[in-house]
């Protein structure tokens, strides 16, 4: 590997170039990654679902246990109503953390920690919210920028300051997931250099480092994972329950 | 705590990012727009496929899991209350049946009691007449015995009488007028005799 700790990062080409129009759609690394995700996600939750028993197994204590920790997540952030919306936040949870996760194993791809993944999720979840929202209230859903109980003088200012704020949900959900999984993994492939470049004299100090970061990125790339999907479930709240 | 130390690390990796910027030319590689359409395509298609195996086949799946499981535990929990129920009715029949025989084995304990001393009060009284009866009759064989031996003690009498006489004069003597003299004394002095 190359000694650039972002080259850890680089996307490039497996197999041939697939163009569809003036789309470039090859498979790549993080296609690969993604794939790998998705099938280990189906491949347990569907040797989790499969038997029937009373007392669970260990692969379907896990599987209940994931979608007891997603719906018990939905309905206390987005209530009840939320509930059509579970198996998207639960596959939202669940793609997230295995990529997360994935990328946890050394010589493998991150594929959250790329700005274009996350701003298409995160996207995805602004518009989808927004259009929820404008179908459940119409265009009441606009009192979502006035807070009521404000003062008439501020309320220009709080209006803007709402729509901003709103309007960044995508850029801050999306960067937030990024940025973590890209510095994590930075820090941990620039303690990996010191490791080498230090030697066997010096080189203990950042490796006790970087054993700790592992532990560390394991714990955030849950945390991350579990930040995206309440967000989302925020987010949907407010669509859902209008209370302001 | 960890939140501390997760800011940190994060300020800390933004220090080394820019190290590698100045060390290297290339920048970020998410930055780079080369393969953008392609991980978009690939992320729909992945998260879209994921997102309809897991909503049409697993998570319903896994939810009828939940809830048979959670049925099935109610189902068992009422099971076993009926069952509580029942034995504490069977319970409650078994104290009746049990405190049923007591009552009765009192009252057949009471009626043969009653029995026994009915028999016991019977037999006495036939005991008691025939004993009753005994006593008469020996007293009534007493009071004949009383009412002979006066007129037996005289017959003697005056049998001694009329041998002594003989022998003492000699010559048969009138055994009427002897039983006469005997009746006379018998009748003057039988009380003091007989002590009747």
């Amino acid at each position: 590997m190359a000694a650039n700790p972002m080259s850890q990062f680089d996307v490039y080409r497996i197999g041939p170039e697939i163009k569809v129009g003036a789309f470039d759609i090859s498979f790549t690394n993080a296609s690969l990654f993604m794939i790998l995700s998705t099938v280990s996600i189906l491949l347990i939750f569907n040797l989790g679902s499969k038997k029937k028993s009373i007392l669970p197994n260990k692969i379907q204590l896990l599987a209940e246990l994931s979608y007891t920790f997603v719906s018990k997540m939905i309905s206390d952030t987005a209530g009840s109503k939320a509930k059509p919306y579970f198996a998207f936040i639960f596959s939202l949870f669940m793609f997230v953390l295995f990529c997360n996760m994935f990328g946890m194993i050394p010589y493998t791809f991150t594929v959250t920690s790329h700005i274009i993944v996350t701003f298409v999720l995160a996207a995805f979840i602004f518009i989808g919210v927004t259009v929820i929202g404008f179908i459940k209230h119409g265009f009441g859903y606009l009192k979502l920028f006035v807070p009521s109980g404000v003062p008439a003088v501020l309320l220009p200012l709080i209006v803007v300051i709402e729509i901003i704020s709103y309007l960044s949900r995508p850029i801050s959900l999306s960067v937030r997931l990024f940025a973590n999984m890209m510095a994590g993994h930075t820090m941990m492939k620039v303690f990996g250099g010191f490791v080498i470049s230090l030697g066997i004299i010096g080189g203990w100090l950042p490796l006790s480092f970087s054993v700790a970061l592992t532990g560390l990125e394991i714990l955030v790339a849950f945390l991350q994972a579990y930040v995206f999907a309440i967000l989302t479930c925020i987010y949907l709240n407010d669509a859902l329950n209008l209370h302001h | 705590m960890v939140k501390k130390i997760y800011f940190q690390s994060i300020f800390f990796s933004f220090f080394f990012i820019k190290e590698a910027f100045a060390a290297e030319s290339g920048g970020m590689p998410q930055l780079n727009p080369e393969f953008w359409v392609s991980q978009i395509f690939w992320l729909i298609l992945t998260f879209g496929i994921m997102y309809l195996v897991l909503s049409k086949l697993i998570l319903p799946k896994i939810s009828n899991n939940l809830e048979s499981r959670k049925s099935q535990i109610l189902e068992n929990i009422e099971a076993a209350e009926k069952q509580r129920e029942n034995s504490d009715a069977k319970l409650k029949e078994y104290d009746e049946i049990i405190s049923k025989s007591k009552l009765e084995a009192n009252s057949i304990l009471n009626q043969a009691r009653e029995k026994a001393l009915k028999d016991i009060g019977a037999k006495r009284e036939v005991l008691e007449n025939q004993i009753d009866n005994e006593i008469a009759e020996a007293e009534k064989e007493i009071d004949a015995l009383r009412k002979n031996a006066p007129d037996k003690i005289n017959k003697i009498a005056i049998e001694t009488s009329s041998e002594l006489l003989q022998k003492l004069i000699g010559a048969e003597v009138n055994n009427s007028s002897i039983s006469a003299i005997v009746d006379d004394l018998y009748k003057r002095n039988g009380d003091k005799y007989y002590g009747n």
